[in-house]
């Protein structure tokens, strides 16, 4: 559903989520000590080897993840051509291509709920805070139901509204919006409660599909 | 609240679908279309207004939570940001300071709403909406883009000055909207004060 | 006294079939104001239908029958366990079916959907899985097992809101107005399922004629029991009473 996870069976995609997840932070940290740009360009050649070769992924996979940040980038190699050098903005360019490119093919070999996982552990210190972590998934879950719950209601406001002549999106619509959306949660809170959710057992929730990927 | 009405055990559940609720309400405001600016390299985007709104609706703590939830999707692979973006690169790019500060902002506007509560109007809301959803994130995403990108502070700061209007714009409308939604539904409550009606 | 898992599914057994809802002298306020006042009731019959006007006490008044709602004084007991403090035991006994199916769907996906209230019973997978299936099959879903629940038609998404609190196998199950959102062929399909069910059932609702095969109905008026009968008895009646 909503997710660029792209499907296979490769080494990357069978490697587990958090040593994945390891390595990608390891390298954002690794990074920093590279100073220059052949080293540097080398990094963005390994790692782009990685994920075509030995990933599988298809260019296309990676590219769509990569693109939005093209001007960024482009932006960066100007500023550095017209302040510092060549050398120092072709590092800093290189770099974040690197960690990009990097985090793309972990999203792409790696499967939501391998992620929520992976989320929940991390999340763990959060008990401090009263944070349950084998809620997160339950939450999750719910994030993803009540997106298209709350586009559906927006749109109606909308038609309700315009029917009534306001043909414009008004912030008018926001509030009428937040008020019968809140008291939907609202609900949804005494549903959870009453089918058991407060109930629910110590042990990992099954999560076969809990995030479509 | 009254413990002995038993709404005191509900509050927890309901707590999960608020937070819920608001993360998907950030997700959704990344589907309106984008306004794009001449000359910058990113389209101004209506999710921060999101932020702001999680934060003056729910307060500190399922505010903050709100926006972890949110960055916990994307992180997990859904392309739940502006223009369809989504994944772990966005948490490595050279604005990912500013992501980052979504769940602090969230939870700094809060704060300040739940300590403005009693008398929150107009003026204490944009207050809190403009410390939290302005200071703080250009606090956090000014110097996390100049370290990354190499670039002194002071350029990334200048470069960011063309954002300004755009959110003080946001920033008054999410506090028009948290006063109007605070007088009809008031999700936050006060210690010894009564439930919101539901 | 708090119970754990064990001892509670052991109470479950150990109380007679049929010992029913008894509610009494039962009161609920929402901060000062009063909307339940002095209700003693015991309800045993297969089928109840609840009816009244807006704003009269009903929502509450179900909402007492499982616990989602406590009594501010009074006792509400199901099979002799009390709502105030043995709340799961008697949750798992009474389900709850919401007037708007979007608010109680929790996942987004169907499957994923129905396996919420089975799990969350510590249920083992496997058992988890086949009562999905059951309940995938009996109402008509098995082609939307992994479609989003959010692109079911309205009376879809009420059969799934059914389906998902009857994974649960409660023994009686709470509906409040469960058709007041739903199109005429809709409302007669949920009638019919509610009709079919063996599980005891309590329905509040604006659509009498979903009441006609009933037990016993109650009329609530400002927070009270002002009828209590058979349909033939207070339909008629209560119809009079608002003309
Ligand atoms: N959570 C709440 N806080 C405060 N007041 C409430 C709450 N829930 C209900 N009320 C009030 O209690 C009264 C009874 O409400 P209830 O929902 O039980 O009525 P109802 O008979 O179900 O009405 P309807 O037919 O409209 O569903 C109403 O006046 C309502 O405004
Ligand atoms: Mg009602």
């Amino acid at each position: 559903m909503l997710s660029l996870y792209v499907p296979g069976e490769s080494v990357v995609h069978r490697a587990r989520a958090g040593l994945k997840l390891g390595l990608l932070a390891a390298l954002g940290i690794g990074l920093f000590w590279v100073g220059s740009p052949a080293v540097m360009a080398g990094a963005v050649a390994l790692v782009v080897l990685a994920g075509v070769g030995l990933a599988r992924l298809p260019w296309r996979a990676l590219a769509v993840q990569v693109r939005p940040v093209w001007p960024w980038l482009a932006l960066l190699l100007g500023f550095h051509l017209l302040v510092t050098d060549l050398r120092t903005g072709s590092v800093a360019v290189l770099r974040l291509l690197t960690l990009l490119a990097a985090a793309a093919i972990v999203t792409a070999t790696t499967r939501v709920t391998a992620l929520v996982a992976v989320i929940e552990w991390l999340a763990a210190p959060l008990r401090v805070f009263g944070v349950r972590p084998a809620r997160i998934g339950l939450v999750l879950a719910m994030t993803l139901r009540f997106i298209p719950l709350v586009a559906e209601r927006a749109a109606r406001i909308r038609e309700a509204q315009a029917a009534r002549g306001a043909h414009r999106v008004r912030l008018g619509m926001a509030v009428p919006l937040l008020i019968q959306v809140l008291r939907m949660a609202a609900t949804v809170g005494e549903a959870l409660d009453a089918r058991g959710a407060d109930d629910a057992p110590a042990r990992r929730p099954r999560r076969r599909t809990a995030v479509a990927s | 609240m009254r413990i002995g009405s038993g709404t005191f055990r509900r509050v927890k559940s309901r707590d999960l679908a608020y937070v819920a609720l608001f993360a998907a309400i950030v997700a959704v405001l990344g589907l309106l279309p984008p306004v794009p600016v001449p000359g910058l390299p990113v389209p101004i985007t209506a999710q921060t207004l999101g932020v702001m709104l999680a934060g003056s609706v729910l307060g500190a703590k399922r505010g903050g939570l709100a926006l972890l939830v949110f960055l916990a999707l994307v992180a997990a692979g859904a392309p739940l940001l502006a223009g369809g973006r989504g994944g772990l690169s966005v948490f490595v790019g050279p604005t990912a300071g500013y992501l980052y500060s979504w769940p602090i902002a969230a939870f700094v506007i809060g704060l300040l709403t739940q300590l403005f509560w009693k008398r929150f109007n107009l003026a204490w809301a944009l207050i809190a909406n403009m410390i939290g959803g302005i200071v703080v994130i250009y606090a956090i995403g000014i110097p996390f883009t100049s370290i990354y990108g190499d670039v002194p502070l002071w350029a990334s700061f200048t470069g960011s000055l063309t954002f300004i209007p755009g959110d003080l714009v946001k920033a008054v409308a999410a506090s028009v909207v948290a006063v109007a939604v605070r007088r009809t539904y008031p999700v936050i409550e006060l210690p010894g004060r009564r439930a919101a009606a539901s | 006294m708090r119970w754990g898992r064990r001892p509670a599914e052991e109470a479950d057994d150990a109380v007679a079939p049929g010992a029913g809802i008894e509610l009494r002298d039962v009161e609920h306020a929402y901060g000062e104001r009063v909307v339940l006042d002095g209700i003693s009731l015991t309800l045993t019959e297969r089928r109840i239908g609840v009816v009244g006007a807006n704003g009269s006490g009903k929502s509450t008044f179900a909402r007492l029958l499982n616990g989602l709602v406590v009594p501010t004084s009074g006792t509400v007991l199901v099979d002799g366990l009390d709502t105030r403090t043995q709340v799961r035991a008697v949750r798992r006994r009474v389900g709850f079916v919401f007037q708007d199916p979007d608010a109680q769907i929790v996942h987004p996906t169907v499957a994923e959907d129905l396996a919420f209230g089975p799990h969350n019973q510590g249920l083992p997978d496997d058992e988890v899985q086949r009562r999905v299936e059951e309940m995938l099959g009996r109402y008509g879903l098995a082609d939307h097992r992994d479609h989003p629940a959010h692109l079911l038609s309205g009376g879809q998404k009420q059969l799934l809101a059914i389906a998902g609190v009857l994974a649960m196998r409660p023994r009686r199950i709470v509906f409040d107005e469960p058709t007041t959102l739903l199109d005429l062929s809709n409302t007669r399909r949920v009638a019919r399922v509610i009709d079919e069910l063996e599980q005891d059932v309590v329905v509040v609702t604006h659509h009498l004629d979903l009441l006609s095969g009933f037990d016993r109905v109650l009329v609530v008026e400002h927070g009270r029991v002002i009828a209590d009968g058979t349909p033939a008895e207070t339909v008629p009646w209560y119809v009079a009473r608002m003309d």
